[in-house]
């Protein structure tokens, strides 16, 4: 095993309501949490999709915002001091002697636990992809889907497309940092915030960027690396730019990735779960909230909830295989903070 | 009742029936027939997951909103006739109308 390996009774992955609602009901049984989630911040498609809409189902609250929510859910964990990797993808398990697992994210993060708890939601947000015929051949060679580094782009030729915010954004941003920007928008004017695109234009009219609007991405060509970027203009002609990177921003998607592989039950990319604890077919592993399946399932919050509270019940076996579980409630034992 | 034509990403058409009286959207009736949409936010013209175009049928139903194009537009493609399907309600608009599933979000 790995050093720097982070050791924990739980893993959790997916940081979502359910799964940080989860964290707090392994709490009152002692048991301590790792979450791992794709996104850069914790509330799932709460934060990511629509976090500033009311949500009017949750038990007690007759409405709340979704970000609201999810920052009263990561109050309500905070005794239990959870630990988190965001912006890493679980891409492994691997099973130890003991039963444990050690589970590996995209950038080598190992975590060791003695459970797994997959509360993934949809599944993870990748990025949306253009379609073109040699992309793949280029992703990691100069085809970027997201910034992690700006530093990453200094002095380098960079070609941005999309027309959202975050196209937007990056364009002002890596103006400073880049060689060049070159800003590719398939129409003529922008949807994202006015205040943002207003500075893209006054970029272009200062020949800080350059702005090719109306025009579509067509091919990526290069060597080994990306070299050139092919778009076809509103005329229907190409135009190539010599081109270090090329970073597509046309919004996230949620995709279920490795979790297929890991031979788990799954019916209609939903993993099939027992619901007497919400145990998946494979012994440690649980999957609760949207991302499991079970005859009757309804894909709501609150039953997420319910679902956290029932398979922590079942882990706690797992985790203190030598104790008895004795069941208390809140309100006469309180929350007994780690 | 009413009756529209859905195309699915393999260029296969079906006729579908919708109750028109009960406050159905497009989006829910695809996946009530057990079409491959995500729908990620459910319905709120948040995600994009939905993306569809009007073949035929388009007059009647007007232009997309501006929350639609707002997602739309961050698709990698989009077309002249896409729109968000859990922003068209089942109405008799609808009726005789062609739709294409569009589709890299499938489930």
């Amino acid at each position: 095993m790995n050093t720097n390996t982070i050791h924990t009774d739980l893993c959790i992955i997916g940081a979502g309501p359910v799964g940080l609602f989860a964290v707090f009901e392994a709490g009152l049984l002692k048991m301590r949490c790792h979450l791992i989630d794709a996104l850069p911040q914790v509330g799932g498609q709460l934060s990511e999709i629509y976090p500033q809409k009311p949500i009017y189902d949750i038990p007690g609250y007759p409405e709340v915002k979704a970000q609201d929510l999810v920052d009263n859910l990561m109050e309500q964990a905070k005794p239990f001091q959870p630990t988190f990797t965001l912006g890493e993808r679980v891409d492994y398990l691997n099973r130890q002697a003991d039963g444990s697992f050690v589970v590996t994210t995209s950038d080598k993060t190992h975590v060791h636990a003695k459970v797994i708890i997959i509360a993934g939601g949809l599944g993870c947000f990748e990025p949306r992809k253009p379609v073109l015929t040699n992309l793949e051949q280029f992703e990691g060679k100069g085809i970027n889907y997201m910034v992690k580094n700006p530093e990453h782009f200094r002095d380098k030729n960079v070609v941005i497309a999309g027309g959202g915010d975050s196209a937007l954004d990056w364009s002002i941003y890596l103006a400073k940092v880049a060689k060049r920007v070159t800003l590719v928008h398939r129409n003529e004017t922008f949807r994202g915030a006015p205040d943002s695109a207003a500075k893209v234009f006054d970029l272009a009219n200062r020949g800080k960027i350059d702005l090719i609007l109306s025009a579509n991405l067509k091919e990526v060509t290069g060597n080994g690396k990306l070299e050139k970027v092919i778009l076809e203009d509103k005329w229907k002609q190409d135009l190539s730019i010599d081109a270090d990177h090329l970073i597509p921003l046309f919004g996230l998607s949620p995709k279920l990735g490795p979790i297929a592989d890991w031979g788990l039950s799954i019916d209609k990319n939903a993993i099939e779960v027992d619901t007497r604890d919400y145990s998946t077919g494979v012994e440690r592993i649980y999957a609760i909230g949207d991302i499991n399946t079970y005859p009757g399932k309804l894909k709501l919050i609150l039953c997420g909830f319910h679902e956290a509270a029932i398979m922590m019940h079942s882990a706690f076996k797992y985790v203190y295989p030598d104790q008895k579980l004795s069941f208390k409630y809140t309100t006469v034992n309180g929350v007994n903070a780690f | 009742m009413v009756t529209f034509t859905v195309e699915d990403q393999d260029g296969n058409r079906q006729e579908i029936e919708a109750p028109d009286d009960m406050g159905f959207n497009l989006m829910e009736i695809l996946k009530a027939s057990e079409y491959p949409v995500l729908a990620t936010c459910g319905g709120m013209a948040l995600c994009g997951t939905c993306h569809i175009e009007v073949l035929e049928g388009k007059d009647g139903l007007g232009d997309a909103t501006d929350p639609e194009l707002d997602q739309l537009e961050n698709l990698p493609e989009y077309y002249p006739t896409s729109r968000l399907s859990c922003q068209i309600r089942i109405s008799d608009i609808l009726e005789g109308a062609v739709i294409r599933l569009r589709g890299e979000d499938v489930v």
